[in-house]
């Protein structure tokens, strides 16, 4: 059982931040590892980023977005409720030694987990200019930390209520045209993660990307999360999850993340009926 | 011995054929996820017990990988004492209500049997599962005793067969235990992998209970390689052993693997077995079956997958195998129980390709095998027939090949000599390179069976005994 020691709403109405006890885990995960968990005995295993990792309180920090079954039970559960399993760290820690100039592009809540990786990119020497991208101000989230750990950051909004007009790769591109960056890193949804890495092509600049495959164990049992790289096919538990985006096949990773879907809505709207919610 | 003795000690009529265990009918069986086979009433059990010719040379004994005194626990049957038949085999196997399930008989124990020569062989593994089961519905746990503390701390990575044995051993000897375990439930191969229908998880869950009460400590979503590193466990610990598994997925390498609707069969297995998919959506875990299924592969993954499918709705399951029956490596039993359950025999087949509509599994298209001369692995290799091709038209497809070494916790460990990614060991200490550190099982051989990795945990267990002892003084 892991604690929840603090939970808050980070953007209305379904983006949930949660403070996690889990010490064991907390000595040992670096920027850019994931953490496996399960809610109850019924519950299903989901992989999550971390968000936050701090080894001296032995904690770590979790960004849920209320879109299934899972995530929401998860929202709802409060401060002092408990999580029953927390697996991991998982995955490879992303390569964060000094990489001269890094972009974090991060859309939706995929931003959260730039933190603890932009973190890590500063304390090793790089210079961190951050793009975040949201529909409109209100959605924009760790805003804030994003500010405290990068020289520069780029906001953009679909209806210019804050920053600059656009999405994100129009941010993006000005900055590799103004001044060019050595490794661009994007975490977010796939289609924004390709994106991303179709508007870096062209200017031949490293771009690592996260991939979020649907996974049970996350130890390379199970083969649920492989994904198709440079012609290969990986495991995004053990072989990543930071992959080459260039290299990505992008139309099998979306294909894959949907193979559940049907299952997802059935069990999603059966768990909402059985609680009167919307 | 004279004549008046010799026909009190023969049975008058020895029944030729072996006592039927009771079963689920197939046609109810394949709709729900309970244990196929009743097992042997008292009656039915004390009959195939006298059966056991007592022979004087017990091949069976030899035949078993762990050594079980196989014809003194029967004559303790016979005698009407089953306490003691149970005490018998637990003395050389911690998991008898397991391996009287799951072990292959056939090319064990049951495979030598004297009585084989001319009729059934004794039907070893029903005896013992019915020995087990009735220690655990009328016996008195008879919990072990540890020895005397002795103040060292062996770390064992993996709770699958070779780590339970090895774990009850030491701890039996008195050294302080600490099992870790990646998933969220202990037992390995026994519950994400072998189904319900075969093995019941509370069997498995009351033999981890049995290893919790004897002091052993076990740590669940704890990922050896990950959480804490050989090295670092070599510096917590006086000695380590490795039974991991092999637990990396085997693929075929053919195109259209990566659609929607193709599973590796431990996914399809954990989801089932482990997530309790088949009770989706009462638990969270979805899985998708279809009407039609091909499962490639024949050995016992590859049945367990087919007969899962059957069970969670699957109208038509094809196993498609590249050798021909005769060489099908699963259990017998297995073999015969999928057919009454109406599985489909696509022999001396290869897919080519999965074909795919919209990201979807539509069917797997097939070449006929002829099979040529014997190979190293002593049978017959098998070589595609020019225009045989042909379609098998299927919503999913899963993969039961076999499995490679997962690097997880072996690349981690400095200093550990690998064999193409397995854990190069002593077969009969199971030490590796590194002073302390032991492994076994899976890790070690390639995927093989329940029984041989127990045999590596006890042999493990023994040689962590003599190098603890040995460093103590």
């Amino acid at each position: 059982m892991h604690r929840i020691l603090e939970k808050k709403l980070l953007r209305p109405p379904d983006v949930f931040f949660f403070k996690v006890s889990a010490p064991l885990v907390a000595a040992k995960a670096k920027a850019g590892q994931f953490v496996i968990i399960r809610l109850h005995e019924k519950g299903e295993r989901i992989p999550l980023s971390l968000a936050g990792i701090d080894p001296s309180a032995g904690t770590i920090s979790l960004i849920v977005m209320a879109v299934g079954k899972t995530t929401g039970e998860m929202a709802a559960l409060e401060e002092g409720g408990a999580i029953k399993d927390v697996c991991g760290p998982l995955g490879n820690p992303t390569h964060t030694e000094n990489a001269g100039k890094v972009i974090l592009a991060g859309g939706g809540f995929g931003i959260a987990p730039l933190y603890p990786i932009g973190k890590a990119f500063r304390e090793a020497g790089s210079s961190v200019v951050s793009v975040m991208g949201a529909r409109s101000k209100s959605l924009l989230i760790y805003e804030n930390e994003m500010r405290g750990i990068s020289d520069k950051v780029l906001i953009t909004t679909d209806d210019g209520s804050a920053g600059m007009k656009g999405i994100i790769t129009d941010a993006l591109k000005a900055e590799l045209e103004a001044s060019g960056a050595d490794t661009v890193m994007a975490v977010g949804p796939a289609p924004m993660m390709k994106a991303v890495c179709d508007a870096t092509k062209p200017f031949g600049v490293r771009t690592i990307v996260s991939l979020n495959a649907i996974m049970i164990d996350g130890t390379g049992m199970c083969g649920g999360c492989r994904v198709h790289v440079g012609g290969q096919t990986k495991f995004a538990c053990i072989d990543g999850p930071d992959f080459d985006g260039h290299l990505v096949d992008w139309d099998c990773l979306i294909n894959r993340q949907r193979m559940y879907k049907t299952e997802e809505k059935e069990s999603f709207e059966a768990w909402k009926k059985r609680h009167n919610l919307p | 011995m004279d004549e008046e003795q010799k026909k009190a000690k023969t049975p008058k009529k020895l029944n030729p054929k072996r006592t039927p265990a009771r079963e689920q009918d197939p046609g109810t069986r394949k709709k729900n996820f309970e244990e196929v086979s009743f097992g042997y009433g008292l009656e039915e059990a004390l009959l195939e017990a006298a059966r056991c010719l007592g022979c004087k040379n017990r091949p069976c004994v030899a035949g078993c990988p762990v050594g079980v005194p196989i014809p003194e626990f029967i004559a303790a049957m016979v005698n009407g004492d089953l306490a003691e038949a149970y005490r018998i085999i637990r003395s050389a196997n911690v998991l008898p209500a397991v391996c009287g399930r799951v072990c292959p008989q056939e090319n064990q124990c049951e495979g030598v049997c004297t009585l084989g020569k001319k009729h059934e062989p004794v039907a070893i593994g029903r005896l013992e599962r019915f020995c087990a089961d009735w220690q655990r519905k009328n016996g008195v746990q008879a919990k072990p005793e540890p020895a005397a503390p002795t103040g060292m701390k062996v770390a064992v990575v993996g709770s699958g067969p070779s780590g339970i044995t090895c774990a009850y051993d030491l701890a039996r000897l008195g050294h302080e235990v600490t099992v870790f375990e990646a998933l969220h439930e202990p037992g390995g191969v026994l519950f994400y992998g072998i189904p319900e229908f075969r093995l019941p998880k509370k069997i498995v869950t009351g033999e981890i209970d049995t290893l919790r009460q004897m002091g052993v400590r076990i740590m669940t979503n704890s990922v050896a390689g990950k959480l804490i590193t050989l090295d670092e466990m070599m510096k917590e610990f006086d000695a380590c052993f490795i039974g991991v598994g092999a637990g990396l997925p085997r693929f075929m390498g053919i195109p259209g693997e990566d659609l929607n609707g193709v599973y590796s069969a431990n996914e399809f297995l954990t989801r089932t077995n482990l997530m309790r998919a088949y009770k989706f959506p009462e638990y969270d875990t979805p899985i998708k079956t279809g009407k039609r299924v091909a499962v490639i592969g024949g050995g016992n993954v590859a049945m367990d997958s087919a007969r899962t499918a059957m069970r969670l709705g699957a109208e038509e399951v094809t196993l498609v195998y590249r050798r021909s029956e005769a060489e099908l490596p699963a259990r017998a039993e297995e073999v015969h129980h999928g057919k009454e359950e109406g599985l489909r025999f696509e022999m001396c087949t290869l897919p080519t390709k999965i074909i795919g509509r919209d990201g979807w599994v539509k069917g797997i298209e097939c070449v006929r095998m002829e099979l040529c001369e014997v190979d190293q692995s002593g049978r017959r290799r098998p070589n595609p027939l020019a225009g045989s091709e042909f379609e098998i038209p299927v919503d999913t497809v899963i993969m039961a090949i076999g499995t490679g070494a997962n690097p997880l916790l072996t690349g981690t460990a400095t200093g550990l000599a690998l064999r193409r990614g397995y854990i190069e060991a002593d077969p009969e200490t199971g030490k590796t390179s590194i002073p302390g550190v032991y492994a076994g099982g899976d890790i070690v051989t390639g995927a093989a069976t329940v029984i041989s990795a127990m045999g590596a945990g006890r042999k493990a267990a023994r040689a962590i005994h003599e190098y603890l002892s040995s460093r103590k003084r």
